[in-house]
């Protein structure tokens, strides 16, 4: 049996391959240790992290959707403070790369999080959810304006020599914009899609099915769209590009390394098997000796298109 | 917990809407615990896309019990189930009911397939030599009163078709009137406004007892968050169904 290469380097960070889990969808790695040998996963993200704990929205906060779902958690989690002292440990034991999720409400909790995770030195990386409410501005969210989204990059970058990567919101005009930005900031990558804007109603009794009224839509109804937003982002920067949105198995993954994913995030489907995104690391590499292909950087950015695409492929 | 492939044993129909779905796991029947659930994704396709809960109703040597009803999508695709056919389960999940104390009585209360658990816990009490339970039964009328392997049930219909005319929660209420408040232990599960009626008629007595919630779940295994419970013990405002359930102590949680 040939081995394939199937790891990614970015920047200090190296990966045993290029499928991780995506934050929100797989708690702190610790939730179920029967079902996943997660030093087997690519990276491993953790619950969007805050300085305070934060309790979440009232239920309900999932409803079920055609082809995916909705969620309204409210970014509930355990705190910086209750995360150095019950996660860190956990994740700096760990045989593989861990990336820590910060969200914020202003620049400074940013900050502040990273850097006093950095002083914990217990992860290989950064993911910056972006999607969150600017409390400083009026509670618009940082991750819809440029400018705030190029700040908190700006601010970062000088706090950590890890891979900083930005996570996009799809719901702005052109994430390629943003990309761009972040890319001149200094971000390392940027990761895309986070949830659409999605809402559904009980017809009998009128109203929402969750208690926020809209929330994020994700699972495989998003995956087409994901993959259009990785294919704009791809064209317009030279920073590799974290693929998520609604990835359920390998054909679904190489739609993404094909289209020019670095490397890819699986999300909702951890819920119907926590395992998944090892099936998908598995099945990738079978696919690859099954296709002659020693390396599954070799897949990426291979779109057969009359477009040409120009990407300069320092990363691969 | 594991995720297995499951044969279908058997599918028994018991009305028009309600089935038992038996399935053969050595594993979760050697393991599952009164209260405990297991996630079931009712196919392989992406509708319905997420798995759905269910209680193990109960088990008999290498084989496990589900009653469901039919109610959406995933409940009618496995009331199509036949033998022989294999269902991905994970399980099991979550928190179980507690033993009774000493010479406390357990008084099962249920509404509708809120049932589900209790024929599990019949039969786990009987093990623990706890034999005296009294349930109370209770339905919109005597076609979804499931008795499946119950003991001792006192039956009560909002229409009248069968026993006590009016709630399961006022029939308890009054037979609580015979019993000493320090002497029963309450076990519930139902719907959330009958849960919320028996959770008042038992502060008012000072009766304590546990109580199995039902929600909307995605994981089932704490990975969503999705599934919150507002608790008033403890610094936590809400606790996960899932994970930290769906057995409460029924006056730790605000249903
Ligand atoms: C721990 C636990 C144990 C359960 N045990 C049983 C059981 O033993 N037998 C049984 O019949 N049902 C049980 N349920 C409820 C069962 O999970 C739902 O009826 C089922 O998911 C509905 O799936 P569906 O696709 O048929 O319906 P859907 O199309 O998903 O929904 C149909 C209707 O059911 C409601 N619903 C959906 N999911 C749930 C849910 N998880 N809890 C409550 N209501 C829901 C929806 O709001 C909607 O009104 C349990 C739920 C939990 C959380
Ligand atoms: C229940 C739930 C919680 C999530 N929580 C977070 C989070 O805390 N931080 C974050 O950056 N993304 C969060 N996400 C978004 C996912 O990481 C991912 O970007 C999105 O779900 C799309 O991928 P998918 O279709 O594979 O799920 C969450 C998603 C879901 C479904
Ligand atoms: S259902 Fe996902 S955390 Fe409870």
């Amino acid at each position: 049996m040939t081995d394939i290469s199937t790891d990614f380097t970015l920047g200090s960070m190296v990966c045993r391959n290029r499928v991780w889990v995506a934050s929100g969808t797989f708690g702190y790695g610790d939730e179920c240790p029967d079902l996943v040998d997660v030093n087997k996963i690519g990276a491993v993200i953790t619950k969007s992290l805050s300085l305070k704990p934060r309790d979440g929205n009232p239920p309900p906060r999932i409803v079920e959707t055609p082809g995916g779902m909705i969620n309204s958690i409210g970014l509930a989690n355990i705190g910086l403070q209750r995360f150095l002292e019950e996660k860190a440990p956990f994740l700096r034991a760990l045989n593989t790369a861990v990336i820590v999720n910060i969200a914020a409400s202003t620049i400074e909790e940013y900050k502040e999080v990273l850097g006093r995770i950095e002083e914990a030195d217990c992860c290989d990386g950064y993911e910056i959810n972006v999607s969150c409410p600017n409390v400083k501005e009026g509670g618009l969210s940082f991750g819809t304006n440029i400018s705030m989204t190029a700040e908190i990059t700006r601010v970062l970058r000088p706090l950590t020599s890890k891979p900083l990567i930005v996570k996009l919101t799809p719901n702005v005009t052109s994430v390629s914009e943003f990309a761009r930005a972040v890319q001149d900031e200094g971000a390392d990558a940027v990761s895309l899609i986070n949830t659409l804007i999605g809402m559904s109603v009980d017809v009998k009794t009128r109203r929402p099915k969750i208690s926020t009224t809209t929330g994020g839509l994700s699972g495989p109804a998003i995956r087409p769209v994901a993959l259009a937003k990785v294919y704009e982002v791809v064209k317009s920067v030279t920073i590799p590009v974290i693929g998520i949105g609604g990835i359920t198995c390998a054909n679904d993954a190489l739609e993404f390394f094909i289209t020019g994913a670095a490397a890819v995030e699986i999300g909702t489907a951890n819920y119907i098997d926590p395992n998944i995104a090892v099936t998908i690391a598995d099945d990738i590499e079978q696919y690859c000796r099954n296709n002659g292909i020693n390396d599954v950087a070799d897949i990426i950015g291979t779109l057969q298109t009359d477009q040409t695409i120009s990407v300069v492929k320092s990363w691969l | 917990m594991k995720i297995e492939l499951l044969p279908v044993v058997k599918l028994e129909q018991l009305t028009p809407t309600i089935y038992a779905l038996h399935l053969r796991s050595t594993y979760i029947a050697g393991t599952i615990q009164p209260g405990q659930f297991v996630n079931i994704k009712v196919q392989q396709s992406n509708y319905p896309l997420l798995r759905r809960p269910f209680s193990v109703a109960s088990k008999e040597d290498d084989t496990i019990t589900i009653i469901f009803d039919v109610v959406g999508e995933g409940t009618h695709i496995l009331s199509k189930k036949e033998p022989g056919d294999v269902i991905d389960v994970l399980g099991p999940l979550g928190h179980p009911f507690t033993m009774p104390g000493r010479g406390s009585i357990p008084v099962l209360v249920a509404g509708g397939l809120g049932m589900a658990p209790m024929p599990i816990l019949t039969q786990t009490l009987a093990d623990h030599g706890i034999t005296d339970v009294v349930t109370f039964l209770g339905a919109r009328s005597k076609d979804s009163l499931i008795d499946y392997k119950l003991k001792n049930v006192h039956f009560a219909t909002d229409d009248n078709s069968k026993g006590f005319h009016g709630t399961v929660v006022a029939l308890l209420d009054a037979w609580l009137d015979s019993v000493k408040a320090g002497k029963v232990t309450v076990y519930a599960c139902g719907p959330n406004p009958m849960l919320r009626a028996l959770q008042s008629a038992l502060r008012k007595r000072s009766v304590g007892g546990q109580v199995s919630l039902e929600c909307v779940m995605a994981c089932g295994v704490g990975l969503c968050q999705g599934c919150p419970v507002a608790s008033v013990k403890g610094d936590k405002k809400y606790e996960l169904v899932c994970k930290d359930g769906p057995v409460f102590d029924i006056h730790s949680v605000i249903i």
